[in-house]
Parts: C-alpha cells; sequence; structure tokens
C-alpha cells in the first residue's frame, strides 16, 4: 500500500461575509489559486475533488453542485461531496490515495455559517422524531455538556474561561483569524452567561470561510513539497445518535479515533502540536483528555476553532494548520482533529509527521 | 475605475413540512405521549432507555414490551435561555434540561417552564406539562415543570394542563407518522455575477461575461468559468433575441404556478451566448414550439422578462446551435 502526505493548504480569512454567496464560489476560488500556486500544481493535475458542505447553511438542495464552478470542470473531473467538514471530504480522498485511484487529491470545505441563525439551524442535526422538533440550538446543548463537566468536578468557569484567554492570545498570530486579542481570565468571567454556564467567550463565533488541503502519493509528494506531512494515522468515530444515551463526558468517539490513529503516542512518538476543532472551550478539555494528550502538546497554536469557525471548513482547516507546522518545520509530529454533530458527537483524527 | 456596487441581498424564507413514519417502537411511544403516559425499553444490560431505543445499543435487538416510566423525573443538567428562539417549546425565558424520569437510567432533553434561573439546580424534581392538544409527538409534553411549588405556568396538581384527561381528539393521532414542520430565515446573497445581471435586467438590458481563457460567455454571469475555474471579469451585452435550443410542453399543475398548462419551457441560447438558459414561450400553441424556433424577449413593466415569443424569422439551421444542446 503506498502512503499519502498532505502537500498544500491554504484557508480564508474567517468572518462575516455579506457578500460571499451560499456556493461557496467567492471564497474558494482564490484559495484554490493560492495552493496552486504554492505547489505548482494545475487543476488538470487534481485527480480526485472532494468536498464537504451542508444544504442547511445554504438553504437550498444540492448547493455543492454550484461550488463545482471553482473547480472548472471541463474536462470532467473525478468530485464527490459529503455533507460533514471538509476533514471527512479528505479522508475519502486519502483513501483514494491509498487505493491508488488517484495520485494527487484536493480536499475542499466551505460554509456561509452567517446564511441563517447557524445555532438554530443546527437544531436539525438532532434526531428528527424526539429532539429537533423541540428546536433544541447548538449552543444549548454544548452548554447541557459543559454543566455536566463543571459539576462533575472536572472543570470549571475559571478553567474555560483561561482556554479562551490562551485561544485568542495564540490567535494574534493568525492573520486568518476571526477573533484574537490579549484578554484578562477575570474580565472574561465578569462578562454575562449567553446559555448559562456558557459565555460569549466560551462558543466559537459565527463566520464564514473555507479551506483547501492537498494531499499526494509517496510517488509525488515529495516533488511538490520540501518537507511533505506524512499520514501515519487517520481515523473516525462515532456515537449514538441518541443525546440522552451518550456519556457526554466520555466522547469514546473521539477517544477511538485517537487510538486508531495513534494520536496518544503509546505506539509511536508522542505528537509536539494538536489543532483540535474545539467549538466551546469546555469541549477542548474534554478532547486533550479523551485523545490522550500530555502536557508537554502545544494545543491550538492557531487559536483553534474558538477564534475562527467556519462550518463544515473548520475541522479541514485543523488538519490542515496541524500539517503546516510539519511542512513548514516547526514540528515533528503534528495532530490534526476534527468534530461534528451535537456535543462532540463524532470525531475524526489525522496524525502527520516530517521526515 | 469606480468600485463595483455590493451584491444584492435579500431575505429568503424557507418553509416546509418534514412527514416521517415512526416505525413499530416509536409509534407505541408517541401514542401513549398523546395517552399522557411516557415509556421506556430495558436494554440486554437491565438499563432502561427512556425515550425508547429502537434497537438496544448493545445486543441490536428491537425491544420488548416497553414500560412505563416518569412521568415525574429528576434535573441531571440544564442550561438556560435568556432568548428563546422561534419553533421552541415556551416563549418566555426557560432551561433546557436533561431529565432522567423515574425509573430511567437514560436522559431526555425537554424544557423546564422555572421562571427564572435561580430557580433551576441540578436535581431539581420535575413533572410533565401536557399540552391540551395531543397528536402523537414529543411535543405533547409542552414542557416540564418543578413538582415544588405552583408551576409558573399554572398546571394543575397532578401536573397536567387544564385539560380533560386522555384524549381531547383521537381522531388528530395519525398513528405511525408525525409531521415536523420547518421554517428557516436566509438572507440570501447573490453573486456579483448575479447582482450585475438582475440590475441589467432593471434597466431592460441582457448582461453576461466572457471567459479571458477560453472566450465563451455566460448569460446570467457566473463570476467563474465553469470550465476553466477562473474568475471572469469582462461584460458583454446581448439582445434579447435567440433560439430555442431544446423544450418540454408543462401539462402538469402545481402549487405556486404562474401559468396555466399546458405551456412550453425552454433553453433559449441568446445570440452571442455560449451557454442557454431556461425560460418560458408563450404567445404561440405550444405544439407549434420547436427546436431552432427564433424567439426575442416580452419585457414586462417592472423590469424583467416576463417571457420569450416567437419573432416569425425562419428557423436558425441545427448545426448553429448544436454545440449548446
Amino acid at each position: 500500500m503506498t502512503e499519502a502526505a498532505v502537500v498544500g493548504f491554504a484557508q480564508s480569512p474567517c468572518g462575516v461575509r455579506e457578500d460571499a454567496t451560499t456556493s461557496g464560489v467567492e471564497m474558494l476560488v482564490p484559495i484554490f489559486a493560492e495552493v496552486f500556486g504554492a505547489t505548482g500544481l494545475t487543476k488538470a493535475d487534481i485527480g480526485f475533488w472532494c468536498s464537504g458542505s451542508c444544504d442547511y447553511l445554504a438553504g437550498r438542495a444540492f448547493s455543492f453542485v454550484s461550488a463545482v464552478d471553482a473547480i472548472g470542470a471541463v474536462p470532467p473531473a473525478m468530485e464527490s461531496h459529503v455533507e460533514m467538514d471538509g476533514a471527512w471530504a479528505l479522508y475519502e480522498a486519502w483513501v483514494k490515495i491509498l487505493t491508488g485511484e488517484a495520485e494527487i487529491a484536493l480536499a475542499y470545505g466551505f460554509g456561509k455559517s452567517s446564511g441563517a441563525e447557524l445555532r438554530r439551524v443546527l437544531a436539525l442535526q438532532l434526531d428528527p422524531y424526539l429532539l429537533a422538533p423541540l428546536w433544541p440550538d447548538s449552543v444549548s446543548v454544548a452548554a447541557l455538556q459543559a454543566r455536566l463537566g463543571i459539576e462533575a468536578g472536572r472543570w470549571t468557569e475559571k478553567d474555560m474561561a483561561e482556554v479562551a484567554a490562551r485561544s485568542r492570545a495564540a490567535a494574534l498570530a493568525n492573520p486568518r483569524a476571526q477573533v484574537s486579542g490579549e484578554v484578562a481570565v477575570s474580565e472574561l468571567l465578569g462578562r454575562p452567561y449567553v446559555a448559562e454556564p456558557l459565555r460569549a467567550h466560551d462558543c466559537a463565533p459565527v463566520g464564514d470561510g473555507a479551506a483547501v488541503v492537498i494531499i499526494a502519493s509517496a510517488e509525488r509528494a515529495r516533488d511538490l513539497c520540501a518537507r511533505p506531512a506524512w499520514i501515519t494515522g487517520f481515523a473516525h468515530r462515532i456515537d449514538s445518535g441518541s443525546l440522552g444515551a451518550r456519556d457526554l463526558l466520555a466522547v469514546p468517539s473521539a477517544a477511538a479515533a485517537g487510538r486508531a490513529a495513534g494520536a496518544d503516542g503509546v505506539e509511536v512518538a508522542p505528537v509536539e502540536v494538536a489543532e483540535l476543532h474545539a467549538p466551546f472551550t469546555h469541549q477542548e478539555i474534554l478532547l486533550r483528555e479523551a485523545l490522550g494528550l500530555g502536557g508537554g502538546v502545544t494545543v491550538n497554536p492557531s487559536g483553534g476553532a474558538l477564534c475562527g469557525n467556519p462550518m463544515f471548513a473548520a475541522g479541514l482547516a485543523r488538519v490542515g494548520m496541524a500539517a503546516q507546522a510539519i511542512m513548514s518545520g516547526q514540528a515533528g509530529r503534528a495532530l490534526g482533529h476534527a468534530t461534528s454533530g451535537p456535543a462532540l458527537q463524532q470525531n475524526l483524527a489525522c496524525v502527520m509527521e516530517g521526515r | 475605475m469606480s468600485h463595483p456596487p455590493a451584491p444584492l441581498r435579500a431575505p429568503l424564507e424557507i418553509e416546509f413540512d418534514y412527514t416521517r413514519s415512526l416505525g413499530p417502537v416509536l409509534s407505541q411511544f408517541m401514542t401513549a405521549l398523546a395517552d399522557r403516559r411516557i415509556l421506556g425499553a430495558r436494554g440486554a444490560d437491565g438499563r432502561v432507555h427512556a425515550p425508547p431505543f429502537e434497537y438496544d445499543p448493545v445486543s441490536s435487538d428491537p425491544p420488548g414490551e416497553l414500560v412505563a416510566v416518569g412521568p415525574e423525573g429528576t434535573v441531571v443538567s440544564w442550561s438556560w435561555m435568556p432568548e428563546p428562539l422561534e419553533g421552541q417549546p415556551l416563549t418566555e425565558p426557560f432551561a433546557w434540561a436533561l431529565i432522567r424520569l423515574d425509573g430511567a437510567d437514560t436522559v431526555m432533553l425537554h424544557a423546564v417552564d422555572a421562571g427564572s434561573a435561580a430557580a433551576m439546580r441540578t436535581g431539581l424534581r420535575v413533572r410533565p406539562r401536557w399540552s391540551a392538544n395531543r397528536v402523537g409527538s414529543i411535543r405533547d409534553i409542552a414542557c416540564f415543570e418543578p413538582c415544588d411549588g405552583r408551576a409558573p405556568g399554572g398546571a394543575g396538581p397532578d401536573g397536567t394542563s387544564q385539560v380533560s384527561a386522555g384524549l381531547d381528539e383521537a381522531s388528530q393521532v395519525t398513528a405511525g407518522m408525525i409531521i415536523t414542520p420547518v421554517r428557516l430565515h436566509y438572507m440570501h446573497t447573490a453573486s456579483p455575477g448575479e447582482s450585475a445581471y438582475l440590475r441589467g435586467l432593471a434597466e431592460g438590458r441582457l448582461l453576461g461575461q466572457r471567459c479571458g481563457v477560453c472566450g465563451q460567455v455566460y448569460v446570467p454571469p457566473r463570476g467563474t468559468c465553469p470550465a476553466d475555474g477562473v474568475p471572469t471579469h469582462d461584460e458583454v451585452e446581448l439582445p434579447d433575441s435567440g433560439t430555442v435550443t431544446s423544450f418540454c410542453i408543462v401539462n402538469v399543475g402545481y402549487p405556486g404556478q404562474r401559468v396555466t398548462p399546458p405551456y412550453v419551457a425552454a433553453a433559449v441560447l441568446l445570440d452571442g451566448a455560449d451557454i442557454a438558459f431556461q425560460h418560458l414561450i408563450l404567445g404561440c400553441d405550444p405544439s407549434d414550439v420547436r427546436m431552432g424556433m427564433r424567439v426575442r424577449a416580452v419585457w414586462s413593466d417592472s423590469g424583467s422578462i416576463s417571457h420569450f415569443a416567437p419573432t416569425g424569422e425562419p428557423d436558425a439551421p441545427y448545426e448553429s446551435y448544436a454545440r449548446h444542446l
């Protein structure tokens, strides 16, 4: 079996884009050009394209088809789509490389999160019989998980604010972040609740954006990138769709995906950098534990999803930022993580290394 | 060079009903709700799931006979909703809660009408407040309310709202089905190309764009050449005459239809364009419409094209539009 490596990554600035359509084309064309420029590739070199997006964000059916304009699909391209974060599109692309169906593949994710009230739209990802008819919004569902952890003694509101403060400070070095800055934990804790026990800083901002990752087979990777990010483990798992039957403090799907991908470093060396897709502060704490990350791991040097969470692109951007840490020589081993669904229902882990 | 005007934006309201079949387990659960009873399922590991599972998460078997749980329960976690969103169970501030019903091992998510966040706590005992109009839906439980003290919603002492016992309108329970209305509100943004096209229409002009790589002219403009994947900037004004490349006769009525069937929906290739667009052909008998027919736009007073009508010119030769089929 061949190996695959990430050889290119780009992401759009994250923020509310009133000028952008829900098709994503305006956000995708510039970052495709950026990643092609960095790798020297053209669209003709891409053997497989795969996107992640969601019709509920777009407010129209088959919205991803419009995004194909950004590809330039003449002659016809081998293309696929997942109604998931683009990180799962990257997983499909990785399988295409491993099975020899493509040598170079491009995964992209895009989302205009601001097109409608996001937390309300996301109620529709819940069980359609028992939950969605009540319209429980995504922030409230996360708040139920946060309180469980607080009352179990797993974390405090101060711990959560510290995650936010650290993330925002880190994002000062990330020009594509939506939120950044130095802010004192005590100041954050003085602000009002959005959904008690969550305050605004505990929740990812609503922002529009897109991300793209190019992966290549072992035969091609070294020609395209001085220091490819070799994928040593890639896995995703899902927990029950029955919210009330889940142990919301265990995140078994993150633990299982992390173990399968080697994120905990038990089988091989531990990762130095981890980009975790935690749209809520307490979820970073949960994920660190579930993924078995030790205290020596640098978590979210980009600021993470708390500083920019374009739906259906932010998970792919986590993998891309982790790969970037390797391609730039800053890290030897790195983990990219993505999540999907309510309260960390579905999780993906991608471990990469430089050689 | 002047700065291009901002793209056009407008509210987009989407409304539809999901009609779903419930299957054997949830049918029992929902029918019991209409009768003010809550059912759970005992799993292979002895744990009682409420609401019930359809397939045991341990053994994958369907549940045996469902067991009664609750109706009272205990709050396991909660969050406060200071400004309820459209469609949620209550319009005044309320708590979302994970509630473990008496006799159950799992929790269910629902709303608690507690009046204020100060009245909420983990461990709070709650009971369902039943809807007056129960149809076999999770919303037959209007919300939960604290067991102690008089509930803000004014429920009776037995935890029911001011309704008679049993089914009020048994005929409203549609066994085995639920209908969930969905209403979503978007602010839709037209692309820069679409915006230029729409502004052009208002001035009685038809605007397209030419790809700088392949030279194809797209109308309406797409902003990006779908063949080359590059941005398109060259604006092209096109005449309002063209050729029918293909068509169909619509014989089927549907809600909201503005033209009475039978009528013709056609692909019209404007003169000078490389891609056809769809429009109505009126002003002749549908049976007279044919491939190659020459047509011209009929403009409406409101600054748009009402439809296309035949010009009476000789038909365009097949070769002139064969590439665009």
